[in-house]
């Protein structure tokens, strides 16, 4: 045996991993969620994709490419030794949900910011969590100077489930961040035990 | 070594040459929160292993995510998820993949995650 080869796949060396989502418009403060809870300074992925597409009006059918990019942001909270929290801003743009599906896969559920000026700027993340069946919580970011609305005011306007937390927060506040992702897990424990009081809607 | 990018691909040719063209990785499991550890130390490493590799096996003594590997690498995802797979045929590193997305998130785990949320 090769004493230089080491096994990190024994013992706390490798963690597992589990992630949240934050969601919302663009401008709506995802990425200052990330940075106000993580343990490190976010960071940034990309994911390339190559269309592929000939033009209906093109009878020379000559195939055209164009390259995309979608940047994540996503920082890294350790909740104990062998366990780590990511969270993920998503892509603020509806033509990315390619990138949401590899996002949402395995999520345990996902925070929507919301601003109360811009609220139907939240409407896709909402749709796009309903119909995943992913539980999710709405965070709404209380930016200076913005109009105060009640929780309650907001959830009629987004048309939620009742059981749905609407949460008013300052996400360049840690502690604040902190509150909201207590509040979206605490929520997805509950979700969680009502699917399991269902026969048949364990999965989702 | 199935799919070769042609002169038209634009700057995708660039990160994609590190991978001599391979767009997919060998397997699958990969995700964006598996985590990934250097197994062997670079001086194990084939003779065809490029500097990509090696600093990821550099990067990974400390096990890192794969996202965490993308950023820190500045490279797409696409292509760091090839070079990983590189790595992992070669027995070069380890993978810890998360939970399985096919049924509801484990309760003990979530507990788990809650409690330290709030002991943050």
């Amino acid at each position: 045996m090769d004493s230089k080869r080491s096994d990190p796949s024994r013992g706390a060396a490798m963690p597992l991993a589990v992630k949240i989502l934050v969601a919302g418009g663009f401008g709506v403060g995802k990425t200052s969620m990330v940075g106000a809870v993580s343990e490190i300074r976010p960071l940034r992925t990309e994911e390339q994709l190559t269309d592929r597409s000939v033009g209906v009006d093109d009878v020379s059918g000559v195939e055209r490419k164009t390259t995309t990019t979608v940047a994540m942001d996503f920082g890294r909270i350790t909740i104990r030794d062998g366990l780590v929290l990511y969270l993920f801003g998503t892509p603020g743009q509806d033509r990315f949900w390619f990138m949401w599906d590899e996002l949402a896969l395995g999520a345990l559920g996902a925070v929507v910011l919301a601003d109360t000026r811009r609220l139907a700027d939240s409407f896709p993340s909402i749709d796009y969590f309903e119909r995943r069946r992913l539980p999710f919580i709405i965070g709404v970011n209380c930016f200076d100077g913005a109009v105060r609305y009640d929780t309650e005011e907001i959830r009629a306007a987004l048309d939620l489930d009742p059981k749905i937390p609407v949460i008013l927060c300052d996400v360049r506040k840690r502690e604040s961040g902190k509150q909201v992702l207590i509040t979206l897990v605490e929520h997805v424990l509950e979700v969680m035990a009502e699917r399991q009081r269902q026969p048949g809607a364990a999965l989702r | 070594m199935s799919e070769w990018l042609d002169d038209e691909a634009g700057p995708v040719v660039r990160p994609y040459a590190l991978t001599r063209g391979r767009t997919r990785a060998s397997r699958e499991g990969f995700e964006l929160i598996a985590i990934i550890a250097t197994a062997a130390t670079s001086q194990f490493a084939p003779a065809g292993a490029g500097p990509e590799h090696i600093a990821i096996l550099e990067m990974c003594v400390r096990p890192l995510s794969v996202a965490e590997v993308s950023a820190k690498m500045r490279l797409p995802l696409g292509v760091v998820r090839v070079l990983l797979g590189d790595l992992l045929d070669h027995g070069l590193i380890a993978v810890r993949r998360p939970e399985p997305d096919n049924r509801l998130p484990n309760e003990r785990l979530l507990k788990e995650v809650l409690n330290g949320l709030q002991a943050l």
